[in-house]
């Protein structure tokens, strides 16, 4: 093979990679990736059922109960709506009423939310971002209100 | 004091990155004989950064609560190496880690390498100091480490410790040994851009190249792995790799730093696939550049982002438009004009090595765009989604299984074309596997795709990496060879850990009350009861656990911490490990009826994981020597007397 022939060669299987990435990448994210949803947004009905979402908002005080013993339910709200969780497992350490909770799972019948994990890998000074924007807007809210 | 002479040594150290930078120009161009004077300013740049960073260290031992930093992160109770390690276990000072670690490889850079024209080291210097310009700016504009705490805001809030989290050994080494490795990357960008600018893309360059990429590699291989073991025991879920955002931002270098340590052999073996070895030496710390934007900028969710500051995200993304962008646009200048070298036939090593650099690029772009594509839904609709391990498994991990069987049979092809029936030496791994896979289909018909693909390729490498020694002199090979073939063996054994720790794991959750009996693979987990007690600078639930499967009892003790400062818990995994595997037991709370949450899992050869992962890096560090004692060797090759002529 000439230089020349083997540098377009090069060249052409490089695009054709680069292509290759994008098809991939555009599958799997229709179908894997997870959209981040409020109890606000659920109550409106914007989310889809039975595909796996990500919950976020503050865990109601007052609102944990133990089904079992390895079994908790809980209400997670964003001052526009409520939904109930039902989680088996040990939650996380930082996992508390009245603070931030972030869930995987997906949205089942009558609107209870199952998850399969609780993340809180957040520290008391860290918020994740979306619900940072919650409590910044909040914020906002009540300074407008004074 | 202190805390303003380690301030005072970072501005000289920028004043000097910016002399290093004017003076590399003229050099280059040959207006100005300043090779030797851009040399010492670099040399001398490194050691004002190791001063500034000393100083960290020191206000961190002696606790100075008037720096705001210490203040935020440190306390008096903290155990002495938490309170070292807490220097770089925040925004400002791992971010001077980060510059101190760039200088120091720059001043090492003009102190060691003689293998390119004076010409092209130069420009690599010039770059290298463009580079550190750019994030001391940063440091000192956006994110100074050395400020004083404001006294009105300090009496408010109080002193905070460092997250207990991060108070673990993993912190002491995880941290520093990764960024060796990303900012080691930047030497090889600095000599990319440098040979770009002169034009002298050859094998020389490759050579001077290849330890540091090699040494930048076996860090962030190492680095990985620790931090993929710290994951697993500290957070306590028993995973060993979550896809988290972060653990990305230190795998997207490393897949483009493994892509780059292959095809720079080519370049300095070959003088072929010029212009893709210096996309990818680019490209690499250009990753690097990536997973410090990540994890600084708070973007992020996660206990890495520290910063939810927006102004240093900006200040962030501004400097890695500049760099990648300018290094990008020299690239497409450049590119046309590099003459490619030797040809190749289709089926060859070169060919082989072109493929696998394929692979891990594309490899490297599915890991970028599921990082990435929340960050631009929100950024574009506002939207918020993540993207978790089912995209990465299912996308990158056929891929990937696929890239480790080529593994085996890359390394038997020879250069420029292949002559051997190469297939008929990889009949007995091929058997092999399929063996394994006759076995697991056998054993277990109920395993998913993936581990049980994962078992047989595993098998089939691990027979087919020793494949190069034979029929060679053993005691002649050279150590770069055996270097190569314990790596690919490490691949085989990491592959083998993960596949059989998804196949083979064993869980078991459940309320417990002393005295109770759990039984979780081959073990009987009898729970004694839970007991406190109190550490340095928290207080703990120890449970007390008796396992056994037969012979012998084993204790364990998985616990519970409490820190006040800051209020929080911490799980602490009990581990035992065993040569077939490991158990692994976390205690949970108190159940109001009397129990214990406890969490058991039975890990059939995990360890092979993190072992796999050190033999990977032992192999970079064989033939990181090889190499180092050839060139020993063969001594120093000369300057060349009349390099200014040549260019521009």
């Amino acid at each position: 093979m000439k230089p020349k022939n083997q540098r377009l060669v090069l060249v052409a299987c490089a695009v054709v990679a680069g292509f290759f990435v994008v098809l991939l990448g555009i599958w799997g994210l229709r179908d894997q990736a997870a959209y981040f949803y409020t109890p606000g947004d659920i109550a409106a009905g914007r989310a889809p059922s039975d595909r796996p979402i990500r919950l976020g908002g503050m865990v109601e005080k007052g609102s944990l109960v133990r089904n079992d013993p390895l079994t908790i339910r809980f209400v997670v709200t964003d001052g526009a709506g409520k939904v109930t969780v039902i989680f088996r497992g040990i939650p996380p350490d930082l996992f508390r009423e009245g603070s931030g909770v972030v869930a995987d799972g997906r949205l089942r019948s009558q609107g209870i939310f199952v998850a399969d994990a609780i993340l809180a890998k957040h520290d008391e000074r860290y918020m994740p971002p979306q619900l940072g924007n919650q409590a910044a807007e909040h914020k906002a809210g009540k300074t407008l209100e004074r | 004091m202190i805390a303003e002479a380690g301030l005072a040594a970072l501005w000289l150290a920028a004043g000097l990155a910016a002399l290093q930078l004017l003076l590399s120009v003229p050099t280059v161009r040959g207006t100005i004989d300043g090779a030797a004077t851009v040399r010492a300013v670099a040399v001398v740049q490194g050691l004002f950064t190791l001063i500034a960073f000393t100083m960290l260290l020191t206000v961190f031992a002696r606790t100075d609560l008037s720096v705001a930093l210490v203040a935020d992160n440190s306390n008096v109770a903290q155990p002495f190496i938490y309170k070292i390690a807490g220097a770089w276990g925040n925004h400002e000072g791992s971010m001077l880690l980060w510059v101190t670690v760039l200088a120091v490889a720059g001043a090492a850079f003009a102190l060691l390498s003689h293998r390119t024209s004076e010409a092209t080291r130069i420009a690599a210097l010039g770059a290298q100091a463009a580079l550190a310009l750019g994030f001391y700016a940063f440091l000192l504009i956006a994110s100074n480490p050395f400020a004083r705490v404001d006294l009105a805001t300090m009496l408010i809030t109080g002193p905070t410790g460092l997250n207990p989290l991060l108070q673990d050994p993993g912190l002491a080494f995880h941290p520093p040994t990764l960024y060796l490795g990303y900012v080691g990357l930047s030497i090889a960008f600095s000599l990319a851009v440098g040979a770009l600018i002169t034009t002298e893309v050859d094998s020389r360059l490759a050579r001077a190249m290849r330890p540091w990429v090699l040494g930048a590699w076996i860090l962030l291989t190492l680095g990985i792995t620790a931090g993929s073991y710290w994951a697993y025991y500290e957070l306590g879920w028993g995973g060993f790799w979550f896809w988290d955002p972060v653990e990305n931002a230190s795998l997207m270098p490393w897949l483009a730093a493994t892509a780059l340590l292959h095809s720079v052999n080519v370049l300095a073996a070959r003088a072929a696939l010029k212009a893709w070895t210096m996309m990818l030496a680019v490209l690499a710390f250009s990753m690097s550049m990536v997973g410090t934007f990540l994890v600084r900028s708070g973007v992020l969710t996660s206990v890495h982002a520290f910063a939810i500051d927006p102004e240093r995200g900006t200040f962030l993304l501004a400097l890695l438009a500049i760099y990648v962008g300018a290094a990008f646009t020299l690239f497409a200048i450049r590119a046309p004009r590099l003459r490619e070298g030797a040809p190749f036939e289709l089926v060859s090593r070169e060919s082989g090595l072109v493929v696998n650099n394929l692979l891990l690029s594309v490899i490297l772009g599915i890991v970028f765009l599921g990082t990435l594509y929340p960050l631009f839904v929100e950024a574009i609709s506002g939207e918020k989604l993540s993207v978790g391990a089912p995209y990465f498994n299912s996308v990158a991990g056929p891929l990937a299984l696929f890239l480790a069987v080529l593994v085996g049979v890359g390394p038997l092809l020879s250069w420029r074309r292949e002559r051997r029936p190469v297939l008929k030496r990889l009949t007995v791994p091929a058997l092999l596997g399929v063996t394994a896979l006759v076995i697991t289909l056998a054993l277990a018909p109920t395993l998913a795709l993936l581990p049980r693909l994962g078992l047989t390729i595993a098998m089939f490498l691990a027979a087919a990496s020793p494949l190069p020694l034979i029929g060679r002199n053993v005691l002649r090979t050279p150590l770069a060879t055996w270097g190569m073939v314990v790596s690919h063996f490490g691949i085989a054994v990491a592959l083998a850990g993960m596949a059989a720790n998804g196949a083979f794991t064993s869980e078991r959750l459940a309320v417990a009350r002393p005295g109770e009996q759990l039984g979780v693979g081959p073990w009987t987990v009898a729970f004694g009861g839970v007991m406190p007690a109190a550490g340095k600078n928290f207080t703990s639930m120890e449970a007390e656990l008796r396992a056994s499967r037969g012979e012998g009892v084993v204790a364990l003790r998985p616990e519970t911490h409490y820190f006040s400062d800051p209020v929080m818990e911490t799980n602490e995994a009990a581990i035992r490990t065993f040569w077939d595997g490991q158990l692994y037991t976390v205690v949970g709370r108190q159940d109001p009826s009397g129990g214990w949450q406890l969490r058991l899992w039975w890990k059939p050869f995990v360890t092979l994981i993190w072992a796999g992962g050190a033999l990977i890096a032992i192999g970079g560090a064989l033939a990181l020597l090889g190499r180092a004692l050839r060139g020993w060797r063969a001594g120093r090759p000369r300057p060349e007397p009349d390099w200014r002529r040549r260019y521009i």
